[in-house]
């Protein structure tokens, strides 16, 4: 099926969560709302012409002063038996920052999911295990977010764990041998 | 007998610089220094820890075509066999206790050789997670530029590390 087929079955049966639908490079998005982003995702999953069975990607997107609702969370859909592809953009506003998770269609969405959270903030509500994936568990905030600081001296905002250990380091030095 | 060779006309030979033998006797004058240096420098053992990208330079300079252990250089697989440490890749913050950790680990003396932009100063990744320098948490002996260095960059600073051996003084026993 075509993107664009695909994009307005979409459309047909989630008439009041499209918001829009793009067309860029060969390539179809179509952005929707948070509230219902289950329902269609499930809906593209499991209806036999579109049987999206595979999540190729999905991140996260700050668009801190570019746009409202700031954040987004992005699915790469891929049909294996089908071959083809769409893009869901779900737009999450930043006083809530959480969606519905998608562990329970795609089981490879957990790390993604936990990544997103990770360098972003989104909550994903009702995933299995909402830890960190990359930084250290007792990590403060979200690198990715735009509003983050970006040198490597995060000053005050640095990780507990590495100031501890220059501290150590520090301690320990009168006893090395040069 | 010795007696006559040593009164001989060939006397002690140097053979180096603060290296005599005794020609027929199969002996050997030299300060505890020398032997001790030359110990180390020809068996130096690298820890086996490599951290990304510039490991995979490392690897290729320890296989067989170019050869490492030529020089005495034999990859251990325990921080408490080993007496270098090399740091190849990007030292993050989250991994950085656990780099330091591995070089506690190792019996003294141990060199640390920081391989690699990215352990020198942190290259390009001036960014939130990254250690801009693995010398801000270990003494680094020997630093080696190049984004990977080449094996031939990589050799040379272990070479560099084995002169620096070569050149300690009174570096072994209690007296040191």
């Amino acid at each position: 099926m075509e993107p664009k087929e695909i994009a307005e079955r979409i459309k047909e049966s989630f008439p009041a969560d499209v918001r829009e639908i793009a067309f860029f490079a060969g390539q179809t998005s179509v952005t929707v709302g948070k509230d219902s982003i289950k329902d269609i995702l499930r809906f593209l999953h499991d209806t036999p012409e579109l049987y999206f069975d595979y999540l190729a990607d999905l991140c996260g997107v700050d668009y801190l002063g570019k746009k409202e609702p700031r954040f987004e969370v992005v699915y790469n859909l891929y049909s294996i038996r089908h071959r083809h592809f769409i893009r869901i953009r779900a737009e999450v506003p930043a006083e809530d920052c959480s969606i519905e998770s998608a562990v329970d269609i795609w089981a490879g969405a957990n790390w993604h999911e936990r990544e997103c959270f990770d360098l972003f903030g989104i909550t994903f509500k009702g995933h299995p295990d909402m830890r960190r994936i990359l930084m250290p568990e007792d990590w403060e905030g979200h690198p990715l977010r735009k509003d983050y600081p970006l040198k490597s001296d995060l000053g005050s905002m640095e990780w507990r764990g590495y100031t501890e250990l220059l501290k150590t380091v520090e301690k320990n030095s009168q006893y090395e041998v040069r | 007998m010795s007696s006559t060779i040593l009164d001989g006309p060939a006397g002690l030979v140097e053979v180096e610089e603060g290296v005599k033998i005794i020609p027929g006797a199969n002996a050997i004058i030299t300060s505890l220094d020398k032997v001790v240096n030359w110990s180390r420098e020809s068996s130096l053992w690298p820890m086996t820890f490599g951290l990304a990208c510039c490991a995979i330079e490392m690897m290729t300079t320890g296989s067989s075509h170019y050869d490492l252990d030529r020089f005495g250089i034999i990859f251990r697989a325990s921080p408490r066999q080993a007496d270098c440490l090399i740091i190849a890749g990007t030292v993050t913050k989250k991994m950085a206790p656990v780099v330091r950790r591995v070089f506690d680990q190792m019996p003294e003396p141990r060199y640390v050789i920081a391989m690699g932009s990215c352990a020198c100063s942190g290259n390009i990744y001036d960014t939130y997670s990254t250690v801009l320098g693995c010398d801000k948490f270990l003494p680094v002996d020997v630093y080696i530029p190049g984004c990977p260095p080449r094996p031939e960059a990589f050799m040379d600073g272990l070479v560099k590390l084995q002169e620096k051996i070569r050149g300690e003084h009174m570096k072994w026993g209690a007296w040191r």
